[in-house]
């Protein structure tokens, strides 16, 4: 008979499992591809539409949705960003396609990206400097503007460079005022006071220069500016020192239009957000995620190590040890944000507020420590993630050969040596799996954040060049709750959309580079391992 | 017997948990010459080995008593060091076990344990260590090489030669060319042979023929007692025992 029993013959099982496979696979590949699709179109130039509307209006904007009327069934409307907040008072404007008379695409509209009040969509006025004005009709007008625009940059990182120093002069006073306050002794108080007067007299001594320079700094960037007009008439000026960038993006070849995506990209990427978050850059919430994962890193490998070595090596294997197990195990399905709730009350409020009233009690009753910051975070993640590593390096431990470490104990080695020479070399590439699994977990966490020091905008990142560098009791921003702030939190959820996208891919991307770093160097280790290290 | 006598057992008995694994074992090890241990497995052979240079001492549960005494020192008195016993009485297991690292690293490890030793005197001593373990000159020119690129008898004389660096006092040898071919086999016992010279030399041993070819002396075990003792010729020629007899003879094991 031929009547193979296709049940029995596991087929079914066999295309049961494929097809799981395949949908699993396309899960993933259809996360990253949405958005890197979404994200990648994020900031590529679009076209400037104008629109000649039946009641006599003229829009100028970029089109971004087309869709079904809901108030007009059987109609389209279109979602039109107009830019130009400070005129209009919004971004977006609903248009029925019904109501659009005449439709064109002029090649004399400009996008001014501007500091404040987001883009502006018009065409060309004039550019205006003490050397003179340049009309928008010249045709040194294009240069001009770019010229200005780089200048004004110039001049605005000069002024912060100055507030930086000025800010500098006057930490010390600050400082001794705050001392001042909290002496707890007449002598200590007059100390502080002579220190603060000394602090003062500083201050103004050389504050003078850097206030005259920064008068003319301020100055100079108001004396150049832009003038342009917008569509509907109406005239807008704006310093060129409060423009990022000014171009004529209709007239614009590939070439401009490529570099003007990748500048973008680059703004985005390295620079600090500007309008709550919805514009700009998200350097600070990338810097502080990656930050926060390498003090995370620094806490949770030496206690899983420490933790599994004692557990494997020394524990003599009693309940102890299998409720340590067990408890490690359970750890592991706890609730992040049950983490972020001990981390507040322990990490913050306990040991930050002891350390506050030991060594910051002259700034008391502004906390210092006895507040969220990078250092709590990082060590509520570790907590979080110590589990994974904890077993990654009994895994590590228990996959050393007993006939490996008999030939040390056999030539003379302590135990300690033992481990330190056979057992945890073998084992190094356990604790780098763990790692790896630890990483990617706390890259991606963000409630646990949410309660021990993430905020929605940083004043100052928590590495800086002001001593000691390392400021461990900075609050911090971070990409995971950058997304969810941007996206659900933002006044102008609409405009703020690209953006939601593009961090979401700086978030998966740099989730992907710290695991190829820890693969890379555990592929190097082992390398090195099955060469010499004993 | 007249000689020199390295290790003096009185009355050892091994437990592992309640087990007792041997009965009161009594007997001297010659400072010269190979000592063997034979008997069917369980018999307590390997835990004697073992217990000569205290790596049962991390077996859960182990318990010694008695006195093994090494040149007159009780190795198991309180105030006797396990890792100073270690490295006068040296251990090579059944299966080589060689560390991930060079070859010269695998010889070095124990004189950079315990000695300071410029790089010109680690160099001259692991060449001789690697003289010693006959295996110098096929390795002489590739000292980086891994040691796991060694075939298993090469593998198995660079443990012996790992063993010697430290210029023990007496080897322990735990079935060391059950793991090998024949070739690899004859040239351990050559350098079994040649070792049992100049140190106490004890191996356990499942093949009868081994014994009779490398020992000067050897030992029945059964049951974990000391079934008899003596000059290897004798005992598998006119044994004493008649459980002795049955066993070399090949009736049961």
């Amino acid at each position: 008979m031929m009547h193979t029993p296709w049940l029995k013959e596991g087929v079914a099982a066999r295309w049961l499992a494929a097809a799981a496979l395949l949908i699993s696979l396309a899960m993933v590949v259809g996360l990253v591809a949405v958005v890197s699709a979404v994200a990648g179109k994020a900031f590529w130039p679009r076209p400037l539409v104008q629109l000649h509307l039946a009641d006599g209006r003229v829009l100028l904007g970029e089109v971004w949705t087309r869709e079904a009327d809901p108030n007009h069934p059987g109609h389209e409307r279109w979602r039109l960003k107009t830019g130009n907040r400070d005129l209009e008072g919004q971004d977006f404007v609903w248009v029925p396609k019904a109501a659009v008379v005449a439709r064109e695409v002029p090649s004399a509209a400009w996008l001014v990206e501007r500091r404040e009040y987001g883009n502006f969509y018009g065409f060309a006025g004039e550019l205006r400097s003490p050397e003179g004005i340049v009309r928008g009709t010249d045709e040194r007008f294009s240069d001009a503007v770019a010229r200005a625009i780089r200048r004004g940059r110039e001049l605005v990182e000069e002024e912060r460079h100055v507030l930086d120093r000025l800010a500098a002069l006057h930490a010390p006073v600050v400082k001794y005022e705050a001392r001042a306050k909290g002496a707890k002794n007449e002598r200590r108080r007059q100390r502080a006071l002579a220190a603060l007067e000394r602090a003062r007299q500083h201050e103004e001594e050389n504050a003078a220069p850097l206030l005259a320079r920064l008068a003319e700094v301020r100055h100079q960037a108001e004396e150049v500016t832009l003038v342009m007009n917008a569509a509907g008439g109406q005239v807008m000026t704006v310093p060129a020192a409060g423009v990022v960038r000014a171009v004529p993006i209709n007239a614009l070849g590939l070439g401009a239009r490529v570099e003007l995506y990748l500048s973008r990209w680059w703004e985005f990427l390295s620079a600090e957000p500007r309008e709550a978050n919805t514009e700009g850059g998200i350097f600070p919430a990338l810097f502080g995620t990656a930050l926060l994962v390498f003090l995370m890193t620094f806490a949770v490998v030496p206690l899983g190590v420490i933790t599994a070595v004692y557990l494997n090596e020394y524990a003599s294997g009693g309940v102890f040890t299998r409720a340590v197990r067990l408890a490690l195990a359970n750890l592991a399905g706890v609730p992040s944000i049950v983490f972020g709730a001990f981390g507040l009350a322990f990490f913050v409020y306990g040991v930050g507020g002891t350390i506050d009233r030991l060594l910051f009690a002259d700034s008391l009753p502004t906390p210092t420590f006895g507040t969220g910051g990078i250092l709590w975070a990082s060590l509520t993640l570790a907590l979080l993630t110590v589990p994974v590593v904890v077993v990654a390096t009994e895994e590590g431990l228990q996959s050393v050969p007993d006939a490996t470490r008999d030939g040390a104990r056999a030539l003379g080695a302590t135990r300690w040596q033992t481990l330190r020479h056979v057992v945890l070399p073998y084992a190094a590439p356990g604790v780098l799996t763990g790692t790896i699994l630890a990483v990617a977990r706390a890259a991606g966490e963000v409630a646990p954040l949410m309660l021990t020091g993430v905020v929605k905008l940083a004043p100052a990142l928590p590495l800086d060049g002001t001593p000691p560098y390392l400021h461990l009791e900075r609050k911090f921003m971070h990409l995971g709750f950058h997304i969810y702030d941007v996206g659900f939190q933002s006044p102008n959820v609409e405009a703020a959309k690209p953006m939601v996208y593009a961090t979401t891919l700086v978030l998966l991307a740099l989730v992907v580079v710290l695991n190829v770093v820890a693969v890379a160097l555990r592929a190097r280790l082992r390398r090195r391992l099955s060469r010499s290290a004993v | 017997m007249s000689e020199e006598v390295r290790f003096r057992l009185q009355q050892v008995s091994c437990f592992y948990g309640g087990t007792r694994a041997l009965h009161e074992v009594t007997m001297d090890i010659p400072a010269r010459g190979v000592t063997a241990f034979i008997g069917p497995s369980g018999c307590g052979k390997s835990t004697l080995l073992r217990s000569l240079n205290r790596m049962n001492d991390v077996v859960p549960g182990f318990a010694l008593t008695g006195r093994v005494l090494l040149d007159g020192q009780d190795i198991y008195s309180s105030r006797a060091d396990p890792v100073a016993l270690r490295r006068r009485v040296g251990m090579v297991f059944q299966r080589s076990n060689p560390f991930p690292s060079s070859i010269f690293d695998n010889v070095a490890y124990g004189p950079r344990l315990h000695e300071r030793l410029s790089p010109a005197q680690l160099a001259l001593r692991v060449e001789e260590a690697l003289r010693a373990a006959a295996l110098w000159d096929e390795v002489k020119d590739r000292l980086n090489l891994q040691a796991s690129m060694l075939s298993g008898g090469q593998q198995q004389r660079l443990c012996i030669a790992r063993a010697l660096a430290v210029r023990p006092e007496a080897l322990l040898f735990d079935e060391p060319a059950s793991a090998l071919d024949p070739l690899s086999t004859a040239r351990v016992e050559e350098l079994v042979l040649e070792l049992g010279r100049s140190l106490t030399v004890v191996i356990v041993t499942h093949n009868l023929q081994q014994a009779t070819r490398v020992a000067d002396r050897t030992a029945f075990f059964l049951l974990g007692r000391l079934v008899e003792y003596g000059p290897t010729v004798e005992l598998f020629t006119t044994p004493k025992d008649s459980q002795t007899e049955a066993y070399v003879s090949g009736r049961f094991g």
